[in-house]
C-alpha cells in the first residue's frame, strides 16, 4: 500500500510537468501588462521596461519558463508581484478557509445525497423518490452564487440565524467559526448533493437487483441491514468517482462562493490577484489548482479499494 | 392441521409486467415431508423458479401471491408481515440459487456471509459467526477452511462459491434448503460433487430439500419424489421411480425421450419436443401442452385436464386418464 503510494506519487512527476507548462503558457498568453498595474500614472516606455526588466519579463518565454520551473522545484513561486509577499505565504495563509469551506461543503452534499439517494432508489416511483429528483435538478440548475444570495436574504437578513459573511478563525472562536462556514458551504455543496444524490439512486437501483441482494434477503436480514450493509458499499463504487472530481473542483467551485460570502479563501484571492495582473499569484493558485486534481484522483483510488477488494494495490 | 413439513394449496403467483400479466404460478398444490427430497423439473418459465420464490416470498417487485394458502410447519405463510417471513428466512428455510458467483456480495469476506445467518438471528458476535462459518466449510468440503474464510469471493471458484452457498444457508441449520437449479452453471465433474453434498448433508441432517432442476438426470439421482411443471402448472407428479417408469403425462414422455442415448443407432437424429415453450402472455385453450402434445386428442384443445390419479401417480392428461398407456416406457436410468 505505501509502495502503491509512493509509486503513485512518482507516476504524478510527468504530469506535473505537463501541468506547469499548461499554466505557464496560459498566464502569458493573456493580454494585460502588470507593468501597467504597477507604474500607475507614469507609463512612460522607459519605466515599463525597467519594470520588465525587474520582473524578467524582458527575456524570451521559454527562460522564463525554465526560471520558474527551477523555483517550482525548490518549493519556490516566487512574490506577488503587488504585495511583494512571497506566493507560498499569500496561498498559505488563505488555504486552510478554502480547505474548511470545501471540506464543509463536501460533507453537505454527501449528508444530503447518500440517504435522499438511497431512499429513492429503495422506494423508487414514490412520492419521496420525485421530491428527491425535482430537488437534485433544482439543485444542479441554480447557481451557486444564486443560492448564496437567496440564503443570505433569508436565513441572514431576515431571520439574523447567521451571519451574511467574512471569516472567523477557528483557535479564535469554534462556534462563530462554524456559524460563518455553513452558508458559504451550502452554497458550494448543493450542486455537487444533487449530482451525488442522482449517482446514488441509479447506481443503488443497480445493485439492488443483483443476485447477491436476493441472497442477502434470503438469509433473513431485515431491508435495512440489506440496505445500507449489503448495498451502500456496492453502489458508493461509483459514487466515489464524481466526488472525487468534486474534491478537485472545489478551487474552482469557492471563487464564486467566496466572492459572495467574502470568505478570505483561496478563491478570493484569485479574483483579486487576476484583477491587479498579479500574475505570479495567479500561476500559483492555477498550478494549485491543478495540483488538486491530481491529489483527488489518488484518493479516490485508494477508497476505491478499501470499497472494492478485487482492486488490489499492485 | 396438516403433518406435512410443507404444503402448497392451490397457488396462483402473478408477475403484473409492462406487456401484460403472466400467471407465473397457475394453481399449483403438492407438499414436501422432513428430510424428503423433491425435485421440481420443467422447462425455463414453466414457473419453477417463481414456486420457490413464492415460498420464500423472494419474489420481484413485478409479483405477487394472488391465492392460495402455503403452510411451513403448520403456519400459514401467505399472511405473514415481512418482519414475520424474515424471521423464517434463513432460520428455518434457506435457499441457493443458480449461479453461485453472482450471489455472494463482491464486497464483503465469504467467511463473514456464511456466518451472518447467525449474527441477524442468533444474535451472536462476528467472532464467533466466523468461528461456526470455518466449522461450516469443512462440512461441505473446503479445503484450508481457516484461510477460505478471510477471502472474498472473487478468488472462489464457481464449486467453491456453490459449497460456500450451501454452508450459508445450513449455518442455521434450517429444516427445509430449496435449491434452484444449484449446478446449472457449473461444470461436469463439479456438478456431481455439489449433488454428492446435498445428497449427504440431507441424509445427515433430516433436513428436507426442493431441488428445481430442468435436468433429469439430476433427479433420477437424489430426489425420493418429483414434480413436472408446464406453463405455471403441475402435469405430473408422484414417486421418481414411477414417473421414470411409466410416465403418464405426454410432457414427462417426451422430456424422457428427448435424452440423447449412448446406445442409440448413429444416424438416428436426437429427438426433440416438437414446437417452442408456451407463450406465457397467449396460453391456448384446454390443456396447455396440447399443440406440441403427440398423443392430442380433439378434447385436449377443448378443456383442461385435472391432476388425477393414473395408475399410481398423479396426471394431468385425458389420454392417461382415459386408460391409454403411453407406449415405450422408458428405463429410470
Amino acid at each position: 500500500m505505501t509502495t502503491y503510494v509512493l509509486r503513485r506519487l512518482v507516476l504524478m512527476v510527468p504530469v506535473a510537468f505537463l501541468v506547469t507548462i499548461g499554466v505557464f503558457m496560459l498566464i502569458h498568453l493573456t493580454p494585460g501588462d502588470p507593468a501597467l498595474i504597477l507604474l500607475g500614472e507614469d507609463r512612460s516606455p522607459q519605466a515599463i521596461a525597467a519594470i520588465h526588466q525587474q520582473l524578467g519579463l524582458d527575456k524570451p518565454l521559454y527562460v522564463q519558463y525554465l526560471i520558474w520551473l527551477g523555483h517550482i522545484v525548490h518549493g519556490d513561486l516566487g512574490r506577488s508581484i503587488t504585495t511583494h509577499q512571497p506566493v507560498t505565504t499569500a496561498i498559505g495563509e488563505r488555504l486552510p478557509a478554502t480547505l474548511e469551506l470545501g471540506a464543509v461543503a463536501l460533507i453537505w452534499s454527501l449528508l444530503v445525497a447518500i440517504p435522499l439517494g438511497t431512499i429513492a432508489a429503495v422506494r423508487r416511483g414514490s412520492l419521496a423518490d420525485h421530491l428527491a429528483t425535482g430537488l437534485a435538478v433544482g439543485g444542479v440548475s441554480i447557481p451557486n452564487f444564486f443560492i448564496g444570495i437567496v440564503l443570505i436574504f433569508f436565513l441572514s437578513v431576515t431571520l439574523r440565524l447567521f451571519p451574511f459573511g467574512g471569516y472567523v478563525p477557528f483557535n479564535q472562536d469554534p462556534f462563530e467559526n462554524l456559524r460563518h462556514v455553513i452558508l458559504p458551504a451550502i452554497a458550494l455543496g448543493t450542486a455537487g448533493a444533487a449530482i451525488n444524490m442522482r449517482f446514488t439512486r441509479s447506481s443503488m437501483i443497480e445493485v439492488l437487483n443483483q443476485d447477491y441482494i436476493r441472497t442477502a434477503r434470503a438469509k433473513g436480514a431485515p431491508w435495512r441491514r440489506v440496505v445500507f450493509i449489503h448495498a451502500l458499499k456496492n453502489a458508493l463504487i461509483p459514487v466515489v468517482t464524481i466526488v472525487g472530481l468534486q474534491i478537485g473542483g472545489i478551487i474552482e467551485g469557492a471563487v464564486v462562493t467566496e466572492t459572495v460570502f467574502t470568505w478570505p479563501g483561496v478563491g478570493r484571492l484569485a479574483v483579486e490577484s487576476i484583477f491587479n495582473r498579479d500574475y505570479t499569484v495567479v500561476q500559483g493558485i492555477v498550478l494549485l489548482a491543478a495540483f488538486s486534481y491530481l491529489i483527488a484522483n489518488l484518493l479516490v483510488d485508494l477508497v476505491y479499494g478499501w470499497l472494492d477488494p478485487r482492486i488490489s494495490f499492485t | 392441521m396438516s403433518l406435512h413439513l410443507l404444503e402448497l394449496e392451490d397457488v396462483h403467483t402473478k408477475l403484473t409486467l409492462k406487456t401484460g400479466v403472466v400467471r407465473a404460478v397457475d394453481g399449483v398444490s403438492f407438499h414436501v415431508d422432513a428430510g424428503e427430497t423433491l425435485g421440481i423439473v420443467g422447462e425455463s418459465g414453466s414457473g419453477k423458479s417463481m414456486t420457490a420464490l413464492s415460498i420464500m416470498r423472494l419474489l420481484p417487485r413485478s409479483g405477487r401471491i394472488d391465492s392460495g394458502a402455503i403452510r411451513f410447519k403448520g403456519r400459514e405463510l401467505t399472511g405473514l408481515s415481512e418482519d414475520e417471513m424474515e424471521e423464517i428466512r434463513g432460520t428455518e428455510m434457506a435457499m441457493i440459487f443458480q449461479d453461485p458467483m453472482t450471489s455472494l456480495n463482491p464486497v464483503y469476506r465469504t467467511g463473514w456471509q456464511v456466518g451472518e445467518p447467525l449474527q441477524i438471528h442468533r444474535g451472536i458476535d462476528v467472532r464467533a459467526a466466523l468461528a461456526a462459518a470455518i466449522a461450516m466449510f469443512k462440512k461441505v468440503g473446503i479445503p484450508e477452511a481457516e484461510k477460505r474464510v478471510a477471502q472474498y469471493p472473487h478468488v472462489f471458484s464457481g464449486g467453491m462459491s456453490q459449497r460456500a452457498m450451501i454452508a450459508m444457508g445450513l449455518t442455521t441449520s434450517p429444516s427445509l434448503l430449496i435449491a434452484d437449479e444449484p449446478t446449472t452453471a457449473l461444470d461436469v465433474t463439479i456438478q456431481a460433487q455439489i449433488l454428492d453434498l446435498l445428497r449427504t448433508l440431507n441424509r445427515d441432517s433430516g433436513m428436507a430439500t426442493i431441488l428445481i432442476t430442468h435436468n433429469l438426470g439430476v433427479v433420477a439421482g437424489i430426489c425420493d419424489r418429483v414434480i413436472v411443471m408446464y406453463a405455471g402448472r403441475v402435469v405430473e407428479q408422484g414417486r421418481t421411480e414411477d414417473v421414470f417408469a411409466h410416465p403418464e403425462h405426454p410432457y414427462t414422455w417426451s422430456l424422457l425421450h428427448s435424452i440423447p442415448r449412448l446406445d442409440a443407432d448413429d444416424r438416428e437424429p436426437l429427438k426433440v419436443i416438437e414446437g417452442s415453450p408456451p407463450d406465457m402472455m397467449g396460453l391456448p385453450s384446454g390443456c396447455k401442452f396440447q399443440p406440441r402434445c403427440p398423443f392430442a386428442v380433439e378434447r385436449c384443445a377443448k378443456d383442461e385436464p385435472e391432476l388425477r390419479d393414473v395408475r399410481g401417480h398423479l396426471a394431468r392428461c385425458w389420454v392417461t386418464q382415459a386408460g391409454t398407456s403411453l407406449n415405450g416406457s422408458v428405463d429410470a436410468g
